[in-house]
């Protein structure tokens, strides 16, 4: 449309003397070739060939209406960059410090930006001719952007601090509009200057932004910084909606429109996965190449030390036992900062899986003790029913029946609401995304009658039943020593499972059985499959407790708890391959 | 369940039509549906929006079956954006499903009334083209059960007038019912006119008026049922107001001919009513006895057991041909086998007269032709110990005619037959008397006595 209205206008350009007018927003002529901006606008030529002044006005009108259903032009980047901006506020509000937004998020994205050849270098990706990015126009005049320090003190302009509002300055000033003329002939579009193109695009040794990578990003950050947030508890925020993540688009600048292509880009129908955002960390941090990250030591959040502790109190389990799990560790080694330190540069690049090993943790100890083989575990909590009922004033000795029947209760009712929530879910955004602009009414119309349906059947829901979301929490479970229902066992004793020999403790117990017998000697990370009916019901129940706490598939956990087994029996394994289920364990 | 639900559901072609909608072979196969779509996605997992969705309706499924309203809406309110799902199948199939969930749940919830269901189904009508005709037709049905006469016909005017998307057979099916409906208000209303005129005196002065009036009505009312009855279903009620209509206006031929034609067309579904019409219409014209027996004789290969049976058998005993008469003994026992009948005074007073006048006529042949099948079950069936006890107790004419039948059949060894005879009773002591005198005389178990 741009072009056809500007074929009126013959004058050759002043700079470069082509005859090839562009118009820009105001209605000004621009020269496509040099982008030169003329003084003289449509209207002032209009006047000559219309003189009906009322017909001009009215023209004006509807040409701004257009510009301003089409939006801005905004790259693909800059979406993401948005929803990271607004994550990393999300971040902020749960109480995350200030620098984890401004400057490590920031230079991780910066450097994304870099390696991806999308902004700071010279020679930018954008294909088919296309004029040097937006970011790269903006930003050329500061300091950093030509060299990035990356990772280093150096103050840099807040670029990502108010993500709305400077992208709208970013838009105002920019000079040349691209024609859209050409993308909106064709089926295939999209409101991003190159949706299209960037839903095509296929780079290797590039690693593409999807929203998924979002939380990848977000995770690497709170990594670098050592915050007191593990990767479930990341992805449970986001579930429980206090992390921006499905729908984040609909903050984009009213400005910014999506459609088309963007659709596949940006609307997203699915929670994060565990996995899933895992594998993306890596990957992340191998391609921005990142340096080691800051040591995980003994008094970070994320050492196995603290994680048990933390989630022994979750799952309502003696304190006790935190000795025994702080044994484990340090047997098998997995408290060394060389293990949990994620480095990317190093030859296999990986990063532990905090939580889940810290709770798989928590299981190997739980086999050590009760032997989880459906049969010990119940003669224990007969002795331990025994004796508590012989000595009432004493420190109670920890029963694993009742335990067990006062978890099951909780955890069932827990997994209900949490199933019930989900159901309930609203997963559209009030933006409905539509394919081109002939969908749009279509779009709009459904979810003005989603809306509406909605408002009916609100009057008939109970009020207070719906009332607000819940406050963030890393706690799943609260266990006091008032409520009397819901018995608290953190000070409960171990003495009726373990006894003294010399100057240490021994488990009563002497069994151990392992979780799998062999792993995969190939180069997958299968390390084995979990049939679950080949397992006792009470170690089902364990993984099934704690893989519900993590949001995980209990498949990984199960994996994951005979990694733990691996390092502590490891010269077992290598020994009695063959030997039977039942191992001793002479290990305390 | 409910007669809400009952009336939801519609005469049998609306269901047929619904789902040749939705997979357009006439057929569903659910498993093939799930098979399929995990094939479509090629493996990958269930985007979460499918399963949150689809665990969301079971939820509302569930709430609805405990009778908990509330938490049926609270899951409907999330249901609702599967009219917004990616999925163009799920898409298309949801306003359906939500239109008669949400129907159940304003139909019972205690905070609902009449104005939310009207609204809920004027927005449901206009999701689409596809439900507009099916949505106001119910909705018309569900003002009909709150007595909203006037709303009703308005509602299936404006659906009749409404012309939007395709013009497809269902939808051609659906416009004809929706035209019987209103046709049948019209003539609930015709027939209430023909009550206030038959209260009035004809030199009344509103007889005209009145008379004027019923006379407009049926006209239009025949216009809108007879195109629905053309096309093969069952449509009891729309035949009969219409039926009677055209005899009103003395139009013999008509309603004859629509009866007819109701009753013998190959391509309606097996409709014993559309006989008994039939059958009652001729029986008011008078028609003559081999007609009636024609109609009849159908409706007794289809329903043995119906009452009418009995005016049967008078009407074959009545006739001059011997297979009739034949036919007559073969229908008793018919009616006699089901154990609804098994009271029936009047059938087994029939059966007691005839067996003995068939005897009599020496058609023992008849007899234990019917008896033969017959033999096995019905002597614990009818003439127990047991039966005889209480059917004295209840009514001594019922034991009497089952005895003598009993005796003419089993003999005069029978328990049942026993039985009643040994009891003194005053009155039937002559009659029980006379009655084994027939029996010895012509029961069928000792044949030589007979000759």
């Amino acid at each position: 449309m741009d072009l056809e209205e500007a074929e009126e206008f013959k004058e050759r350009c002043s700079q470069c003397a082509a005859v090839s007018w562009g118009l820009t927003d105001e209605g000004k002529y621009y020269c496509t070739s040099c982008h030169n901006v003329t003084e003289r606008s449509q209207e002032v030529i209009n006047t000559d060939l219309i003189p009906n002044a009322q017909i001009k006005a009215l023209n004006r009108g509807l040409k701004k209406k257009n510009n301003s259903e089409k939006g801005w032009d905004w790259y693909v980047c800059e979406g993401f960059q948005n929803i990271l901006c607004q994550q990393a506020e999300a971040l902020k509000n749960l109480g995350i410090g200030p620098e984890l937004k401004n400057d490590v998020l920031h230079n991780f994205w910066k450097r994304y930006l870099q390696k991806s050849k999308q902004a700071y270098c010279k020679n930018p990706v954008y294909t088919t001719g296309r004029k040097p990015t937006v970011l790269e126009d903006n930003l050329s005049h500061s300091d950093w952007a030509s060299e990035p320090e990356l990772l280093s003190d150096v103050s840099c302009p807040p670029f990502l601090e108010s993500g709305a509002e400077s992208q709208s300055d970013i838009h105002t000033r920019k000079p040349f509009p691209i024609s859209k003329a050409s993308q909106s002939e064709t089926s295939v579009c999209s409101g991003s200057l190159d949706g299209v193109e960037y839903s095509q695009r296929k780079e290797k040794g590039i690693v593409k932004m999807t929203v998924p990578q979002t939380l990848a990003f977000c995770y690497l950050s709170l990594l670098w910084q050592r915050e007191a947030i593990t990767l479930s508890d990341l992805l449970r925020f986001v579930e429980e909606d206090h992390i921006p993540y499905i729908n984040a688009f609909q903050h984009f600048p009213e400005q910014m429109k999506l459609y088309g292509r963007d659709r596949g880009i940006f609307g997203i129908e699915s929670w994060p996965d565990y996995e899933d955002i895992y594998k993306k960390t890596i990957e992340v941090g191998t391609f921005l190449d990142l340096p080691r990250f800051p040591d995980i030591t003994k008094d970070c959040y994320l050492h196995p030390n603290i994680l048990c502790m933390k989630y022994l109190m979750e799952v309502n389990l003696p304190d006790e036992m935190h000795n025994l799990t702080c044994h484990v560790v340090k047997m098998t080694g997995m408290g060394e900062v060389d293990f949990l330190t994620f480095d990317p540069i190093a030859k296999m690049a990986k990063t532990v899986k905090y939580d889940v090993q810290a709770v798989a943790i928590i299981v190997v100890v739980l086999k050590l003790l009760f032997l989880l083989d459906d049969n010990l575990e119940w003669s224990l909590s007969n002795l331990a029913e025994k004796h508590n009922e012989k000595n009432k004033k004493d420190k109670p000795w920890f029963d694993f029946r009742k335990w067990y029947q006062i978890m099951k209760k909780a955890f069932d009712e827990k997994k209900q609401k949490w199933e019930e929530a989900r159901a309930k879910y609203l997963w559209k955004s009030e933006k409905p995304l539509y394919y081109s602009f002939v969908d749009k009414p279509v779009a709009y119309k459904k979810r003005e009658m989603v809306v509406n349906l909605q408002k009916q059947f609100s009057t008939l829901v109970d009020s207070t039943a719906t009332a607000g979301k819940k406050s963030p929490s890393s706690f799943q479970f609260n266990w006091t020593e008032e409520d009397t229902d819901r018995t608290c066992f953190h000070g409960h004793s171990l003495q009726g499972v373990l006894k003294e020999k010399g100057q240490s403790l021994l488990t009563k117990n002497s069994l151990y059985w392992l979780s799998t017998q062999k792993f995969c000697r190939c180069y997958c990370t299968h390390v084995t499959t979990y049939e679950e009916s080949n397992y006792s019901l009470s170690y089902q129940f364990i993984l099934n407790l704690f893989s519900f706490l993590l949001r995980i598939k209990t498949s990984l956990l199960h994996e994951e708890v005979s990694l733990v087994e691996k390092k502590l029996f490891e010269k077992k394994y290598s020994v009695t391959k063959k030997k039977s289920r039942s191992k001793k364990a002479r290990r305390h | 369940m409910s007669d809400f639900s009952e009336e939801l559901k519609g005469p049998v072609t609306d269901d047929e039509v619904e789902t040749s909608v939705l997979t357009g072979a006439g057929m569903h196969f659910p498993w093939l549906q799930t098979y399929v779509e995990t094939v479509a996605i090629g493996g990958k997992r269930k985007k979460d929006f499918a399963q949150t969705t689809s665990a969301c309706l079971s939820f509302v499924q569930e709430a609805l079956l405990k009778h908990q309203w509330q938490q049926a809406a609270e899951y409907m309110y999330s249901y609702f954006q599967t009219l917004e799902d990616s999925d163009s199948y799920k898409r298309q199939a949801a306003p359906e499903i939500i239109w008669k969930l949400g129907s159940e749940i304003l139909f019972y919830h205690p905070k609902s009334n009449m104005e939310t269901f009207n609204t809920f189904a004027d927005r449901m009508k206009n999701i689409g083209v596809m439900n507009y005709l099916k949505i106001s037709l119910q909705h018309a049905l569900y003002l009909l059960h709150h007595g909203m006469l006037k709303d009703a016909k308005r509602n299936l005017s404006e659906a009749e007038t409404w012309r939007h998307g395709e013009n497809t057979s269902s939808r051609g099916i659906l416009i004809n019912l929706i035209q019987a409906y209103k046709g049948l208000l019209q003539y609930y209303t015709w027939s209430k006119k023909k009550m206030e005129l038959s209260k009035l005196d004809k030199d009344d002065y509103a007889y005209n008026a009145v008379a004027q009036d019923v006379f407009n009505h049926s006209w239009k009312t025949s216009a809108n049922i007879s195109a629905l009855i053309k096309i093969p279903g069952v449509w009891d009620p729309f035949v009969k107001s219409y039926v009677e209509m055209l005899e009103f206006y003395g139009d013999r031929d008509g309603a004859q001919e629509v009866l007819t034609n109701y009753a013998y067309d190959e391509k309606f579904p097996s409709n014993p009513n559309a006989h008994i019409y039939l059958y009652n219409f001729l029986k008011r014209q008078k028609a003559p006895r081999s007609k009636m027996i024609s109609v009849l004789k159908i409706l007794y290969q289809i329903v043995p057991s119906h009452k009418l049976m009995l005016e049967f058998h008078t009407l074959l005993r009545k006739s001059e041909k011997e297979e009739h008469h034949k036919l007559g003994l073969e229908v008793l026992f018919g009616v006699l086998d089901f154990a609804g009948c098994t009271k029936n005074i009047t059938a087994w007073k029939y059966l007691a007269k005839y067996l003995k006048k068939t005897l009599m006529g020496n058609h023992l042949a008849w007899v234990q032709d019917e008896w033969n099948s017959r033999k096995n079950w019905w002597p614990s069936f009818h003439f127990s110990y047991f039966w005889a006890k209480s059917d004295w107790k209840e009514d001594t004419a019922l034991a009497c005619e089952k005895a003598f039948v009993a005796g003419l059949l089993l003999g005069k060894g029978c328990r049942y037959f026993r039985y009643i005879l040994k009891q003194d009773h005053q009155i039937l002591g002559k009659k029980i008397k006379r009655m084994k005198r027939s029996v010895k005389k012509y029961s069928i178990v000792n044949p030589r006595l007979s000759y």
